[in-house]
């Protein structure tokens, strides 16, 4: 479990001092995959570098099951550095070093025998799905697989936490997609933590349980993705869940029931769901708002739906469409 | 008439010349030349990666003021004419070599004026290495140490390399104004025969000499640095 207390972090710059974070409260549990967005400048980067210390928080604690991050040593930090550990937006891989010496610097640094180191990071390769790269050099890699390289290094310690600071930020949304997946299984198989800083909603929307929606260096809204997705309380998450502005939940008619549907990859291949759902079961679905993308021939995103206020015709909506593989429903409901 | 050049007898003494004193000089030349960066190098390359790594921002920083006297001491050293310094060193040559001059003496000026350079172009390696990667080497428990050691030195190879053509080359012209000071070599063979005693055409063959050692050290050496870069390997 992370912990992050009462989190402020001032920097001096030469105007002046800029409040980076204020005063933040976040609580991560064991195997969440938990997603903290934000616009550009919001403070993500920042939280993230005072979780594992690489930035030195002003004020406040970052406790790691229990254990004072800011109290250790820069030695002691050194060890624990290895239990969380930290994927980035540019790769960040030594240039000159092969995918397999890549993978096995962690475990040099831990004293792991090298053929011990070797055998681990072949195992990893297997893992991130690049076995035939050992001997590459990062630089014949493209994106995609660079950031593979990289989730196999930070795994070779056998962390509780990974961090990941925009990892998908400089890929294309298919890439995006599998290194996603990829995070996903890391979790599941391996029950490591992870935690996403992201300025994208579908990166949320696709692998994290629960979010944080960081807004000019303090927390405006926390909680479980399908809470925040379909009711969005602060400017900023907003923002976020509708980016072209559409301020749908204050739209919809009074006398209807609004339901969301977040595709998670659903085959999209030739069947108009809507369309079906209207001439099968008929029920006329008014959309309100969507930011759905095929990726793939798979569809990922949400959806939000108006349907008459009718408690047998929302019960078979849901059942409807909640059979759908790869497809979750559930009835927002007015929280004012 | 060019039979007649070539018979001249002024030609006829360059090529005895040549053949008696080119091969030891050349010799002197690459003694000097190699040992002089050597030496350079262990100086130099450590105090680079003290004014990298010292830095406010680098993986080990030093105090402002310490960092300020070692950037005025670099600077001062490399702002003395290497004629003057090899006249001002003579008591610190002759305290480690026992003498202040010839071949060996010459290398110690040529070692003091050389390491603040090559520091400074270590400094311009190893400042090369993305912030990003000693970062992430950071996030994954490093040691200062094991920054240096595992990560900028590595990683700034191909251009540390790149560098030091340049320095074994700087030097190479160095060691022939050590002529002045007795220092062996085909510098001094130059001066000796083409400024003492005009024989123009002696001059010329050291000088083509010279030029042909500093053609080989660059194209080895961009050669090696091209070849140890393994961003530069096809996709």
């Amino acid at each position: 479990m992370i912990e992050i207390k009462n989190l402020s972090k001032t920097f001096r710059t030469n105007d002046g001092l800029v409040e980076a974070l204020r005063n933040v409260n976040i609580t991560i549990q064991d195997g969440d995959i938990y997603g903290i967005i934000g616009m550009s400048g919001a403070g993500k980067s920042t939280l993230v570098r005072c979780i594992n210390m690489l930035e030195r928080p002003t004020s406040g604690q970052v406790l790691l099951d229990g254990q004072d991050m800011g109290a250790l040593s820069e030695k002691e930090l050194r060890y624990v550095r290895r239990n969380v550990t930290m994927i980035f937006q540019g790769f960040n891989l030594l240039m000159q070093r092969t995918c397999l010496g890549n993978i096995c610097f962690p475990l040099e640094l831990s004293g792991v025998k090298k053929a011990d180191a070797k055998k681990r990071a072949i195992e990893l390769l297997e893992i991130v799905g690049l076995p035939d790269k050992a001997n590459a050099y990062p630089a014949q890699l493209s994106g995609g697989q660079q950031q593979r390289i990289a989730i196999a290094r930070a795994l070779a310690t056998n962390p509780k936490v990974l961090l990941c600071d925009e990892a998908t930020s400089a890929l294309d949304p298919k890439t995006t997609h599998s290194i996603l997946e990829l995070i996903r299984d890391i979790n599941q198989k391996l029950g490591i933590t992870v935690i996403i800083i992201t300025h994208q909603m579908s990166v949320v929307e696709e692998i994290c349980n629960r979010v944080a929606i960081l807004d000019d260096g303090t927390v405006v809204e926390e909680g479980a993705v399908s809470n925040i997705f379909s009711n969005p309380q602060s400017m900023a998450a907003k923002r976020l869940v509708f980016p072209d502005g559409t301020d749908a939940m204050q739209d919809y008619s009074k006398d209807g029931r609004c339901i969301r549907i977040v595709f998670n990859g659903a085959a999209a291949a030739g069947s108009p769901l809507i369309s079906k759902m209207a001439i099968e079961k008929q029920v006329v679905a008014n959309i309100l708002a969507a930011s759905t993308k095929t990726i793939g021939g798979k569809v990922y995103g949400n959806m939000l739906l108006s349907v008459p206020n009718d408690e047998k015709k929302l019960q078979e909506t849901l059942a409807y469409l909640g059979a759908v593989p790869d497809v979750f429903t559930e009835e927002v409901v007015d929280r004012d | 008439m060019i039979e007649n050049f070539f018979k001249s007898a002024e030609m006829m003494e360059a090529i005895e010349i040549l053949k008696t004193e080119f091969l030891f000089a050349t010799w002197e030349t690459l003694y000097v030349t190699i040992l002089s960066t050597a030496f350079a190098i262990v100086l130099g390359l450590p105090l680079g990666v003290l004014l990298v790594a010292g830095d406010q921002n680098g993986v080990l920083p030093l105090p402002k003021s310490v960092m300020q006297i070692l950037g005025v001491v670099i600077n001062l050293l490399r702002s003395v004419p290497f004629l003057i310094l090899m006249i001002m060193v003579f008591p610190l040559t002759r305290l480690i070599v026992g003498t202040a001059v010839g071949t060996t003496a010459s290398i110690v000026p040529l070692v003091i004026a050389a390491f603040p350079f090559v520091a400074r172009l270590a400094e311009s390696s190893l400042r090369e290495v993305d912030p990003n990667i000693i970062e992430t080497a950071q996030s994954m428990g490093t040691s200062p140490f094991q920054i240096i050691t595992k990560v900028m030195l590595p990683e700034s190879f191909p251009s540390l390399i790149s560098n030091a053509t340049i320095a074994i080359t700087t030097i190479l012209g160095y060691s022939a104004m050590s002529g002045i000071i007795g220092g062996g070599g085909l510098g001094k063979i130059a001066i000796n025969y083409g400024y003492y005693r005009y024989k123009y055409l002696v001059m010329f063959a050291a000088v083509i000499l010279l030029i042909v050692l500093v053609q080989i050290f660059q194209s080895i050496g961009t050669k090696l640095a091209v070849r140890t870069d393994k961003r530069l390997k096809g996709r």
